[in-house]
């Protein structure tokens, strides 16, 4: 196998396949040299443009538009009267103007600049950013999912229900739950969505005034404390323990006719399975209380474990993590919630049923019928049709033996980086199975001057999206590395390689190859300092060039 | 003039029957660049443990614990322009808030300087 520089890249070249063993030190060495020794140093030859080649210095929009210009050619409206009521605009809106074909470029440069999913492994722990398949896009664009409107008649939309019905139908069968909110638009929403069923719960049961504690272990996703106090619970937190699991006697030394539910995520931030997830939900049903997890980590378990057997009340689901929709500027998320029998009848509103053959929305709270009470409504409409679409495609491309075996691939991947930077690297827990993700901490950093940030932006330089860093709080320089089912393991030998090329620099004392990276990205290291002590949020015209003279 | 320590890195310099509460300089330390400081209002009421300000540095938020119970007299609120001042003299001119104690006897229950300095070393 050939590295971008066309050299051997060192496991293949020496027949070792365990990438521990196989980059041997002074190969590595050798390969880290050579890159320093013939690499590129940008600054040694600067360009007149400032273009480095292909990689465009693109300027703002600000700067490079102009007011006289537009790339659309539309008529000067004829004369009217404005019905704005004297508010109407009294000069230009100084919006710049730029050529359709400098638009064009404007937005592909910018687009050449970014890192995804797309152009390398992201290996950001607990985003589970995975391949965004490209049969799920080409379903998602059928006229009949991708043309449809919210307030289409239901006769008119059958396809669209039954996806969503057939997609919630999945759900809550990998999930072994009884009931799906498919509106929530992502997981924070989902948590928000399933800790509402649970106030519902508790306020059905006449205990709304006396059940306000809700208990979050400190390994936990910021989200979950945060979406308790939001609708008014106390969050009490739950102490980290030195084998980074929550343990049951914990839990209960906190319970009491106070405490509503516990929020735990499982697999949990630290890239652990959570060994006493049954007891804790047994001691929290004991106490009169709920389980509500957090699916965030729901990837590495599909197809081996159903979160209701567990005990969980309510969970969300992160379509854009578990089941491959795209993330961030790709497209929205998706967060359904799945529901236990116990919450279930205060599933919000709206939800596909069927009635009579064919398949309807319930949009109101008295339109639910039987013993459901729905909590209320989320979301104006009906979720992320789009999403549904993707993650369906997803499901039925991979059938139940495929999510399977990719949450097991997904697993076996983190671990194969546990193993091949074990010796050079340092894990919190010490050295024992992860899930999905392997997390470590910066004792391995101790004495060299470089900290977890330092091997984020070196890592940018080799090409690679740093990992999460600095979460969990409950380790120490923490680095989240979750390379995903995904990655073949050509790709996970290159990034062990390289993540033990860095490692032995950092020991070796090559200080400056840290502290001074990226050299090699678009720009330079950020000062994020001064960017959050003084943020420039709004772009200023330059003083004109007499004055700037002066 | 006493200095009590908090296993949360709290400090309260107390002065009469008000302490002066801030961040040890270990704190500031692990912290990394404070980059934003939030202060109760004067007036607050507080528990010993009630969350009393937030201090946000570039790698991490964290809540600043009231060391005692009490009545936020003063805040500095100067950190709210120039929150670095947390970095460059925690024990100083970085303090957060001056606390009226209502309970004295909560300083028993605080560490001394010494102790505080071996609880440091114990987990660095």
């Amino acid at each position: 196998m050939l590295n971008r520089q066309g050299r051997p890249s060192a496991p293949q070249a020496h027949g070792v396949s365990d990438p521990a063993a196989g980059m041997g030190d002074q190969a590595a060495r050798l390969q880290g040299d050579a890159n320093r020794a013939t690499g590129s140093n940008p600054e040694a030859h600067p360009t007149f443009t400032g273009n480095k080649a292909l990689a465009q210095i693109e300027p703002l929009l600000f700067e490079i538009g102009r007011y006289d210009t537009t790339g659309v050619d539309l008529d000067e409206p004829e004369d009217f009267e404005p019905r704005l009521g004297g508010l109407e605009r009294k000069e230009a809106i100084g919006l710049p103007g730029l050529s359709e074909p400098e638009t064009m470029r404007h937005y592909v440069r910018l687009s050449q600049q970014n890192y995804g999913i797309d152009t390398g492994l992201f290996p950001l722990g607990s985003c589970t950013m995975k391949h965004n398949a490209r049969l799920n896009e080409r379903m998602a664009r059928l006229p009949g999912f991708s043309d449809v409107h919210p307030l289409q008649p239901v006769s008119t939309v059958q396809g669209a229900l039954e996806l969503m019905n057939e997609l919630g139908r999945y759900l809550v069968t990998l999930t072994n739950m009884t009931a799906v909110a498919l509106s929530p638009k992502a997981g924070a929403h989902g948590e928000l969505c399933g800790m509402m069923a649970i106030k519902a719960a508790i306020e059905a049961k006449g205990e709304g005034k006396t059940r306000n504690v809700v208990l979050v272990p400190d390994s936990a996703h910021g989200t979950n404390p945060a979406t308790a106090a939001l609708i008014g619970f106390k969050v009490k937190p739950v102490p980290a323990r030195e084998d980074g699991w929550v343990h049951v006697e914990d839990v209960k030394e906190r319970l009491g006719p106070d405490v509503a539910a516990i929020m735990l995520t499982n697999p949990n931030t630290c890239g652990l399975f959570e060994p006493q997830v049954v007891e804790i939900a047994k001691a929290i049903h004991d106490a009169g209380a709920y389980f509500y997890c957090d699916g965030a980590n729901f990837n590495a378990i599909v197809g081996k474990a159903k979160p209701g057997d567990l005990g969980v009340d309510a969970m969300h689901i992160n379509l854009h993590k578990t089941f491959s929709t795209p993330h961030g500027g790709g497209g929205p998320g998706s967060g359904p919630v799945v529901l236990s029998e116990r919450l279930a009848p205060f599933a919000p509103v709206p939800f596909v049923r069927m009635k009579d053959g064919s398949f309807e929305l319930v949009e109101q709270n008295d339109e639910a019928g039987g013993t459901a009470a729905p909590f209320g409504r989320m979301t104006a409409f009906h979720g992320q049709m789009g999403m549904y679409v993707r993650a369906l495609s997803y499901m039925l491309s991979h059938g139940s033996d495929g999510m399977k075996q990719a949450s097991e691939d997904a697993v076996l991947n983190a671990n194969y980086i546990r193993a091949g930077l074990a010796d050079l690297m340092s894990l919190p827990f010490g050295n024992k199975p992860c899930m999905h993700e392997v997390l470590f901490d910066d004792a391995w950093l101790k004495d060299t001057g470089v900290t977890t940030l330092d091997v984020a932006k070196a890592m940018i330089d080799e090409g690679y999206h740093p990992m999460t860093m600095y979460f969990p709080l409950v380790v120490h320089g923490a680095m989240l590395i979750e390379p995903t089912e995904s990655e073949s393991k050509t790709s996970l030998d290159l990034f062990v390689a390289m993540l033990r090329d860095l490692a032995m620099a950092a020991k070796n004392g090559e200080k400056e190859r840290f502290t001074g990276a990226p050299y090699h990205a678009p720009r330079r290291r950020l000062d994020e300092t001064r960017a959050a002590r003084s943020p420039v949020l709004k772009w200023s015209p330059p003083a004109p060039v007499a004055e700037a003279a002066e | 003039m006493t200095t009590r320590y908090t296993k949360d890195h709290e400090y309260i310099r107390v002065e009469g029957d008000a302490g002066i509460v801030g961040i040890s300089d270990y704190a500031q330390g692990q912290l990394g660049d404070v980059v934003f400081v939030e202060l109760p209002s004067v007036g607050k009421t507080l528990s010993k443990g009630d969350e009393a300000a937030v201090v946000e540095s570039v790698k991490a938020a964290s809540e600043v614990y009231a060391p005692v119970s009490g009545e936020v007299v003063e805040v500095n609120s100067e950190l709210e322009a120039s929150p670095g001042t947390v970095n460059e003299d925690p024990a100083g001119r970085g303090w957060f808030m001056k606390i009226r104690l209502t309970n004295e006897s909560e300083l028993d229950g605080l560490m001394t300087e010494e102790q505080y300095g071996e609880f440091v070393k114990s987990i660095s």
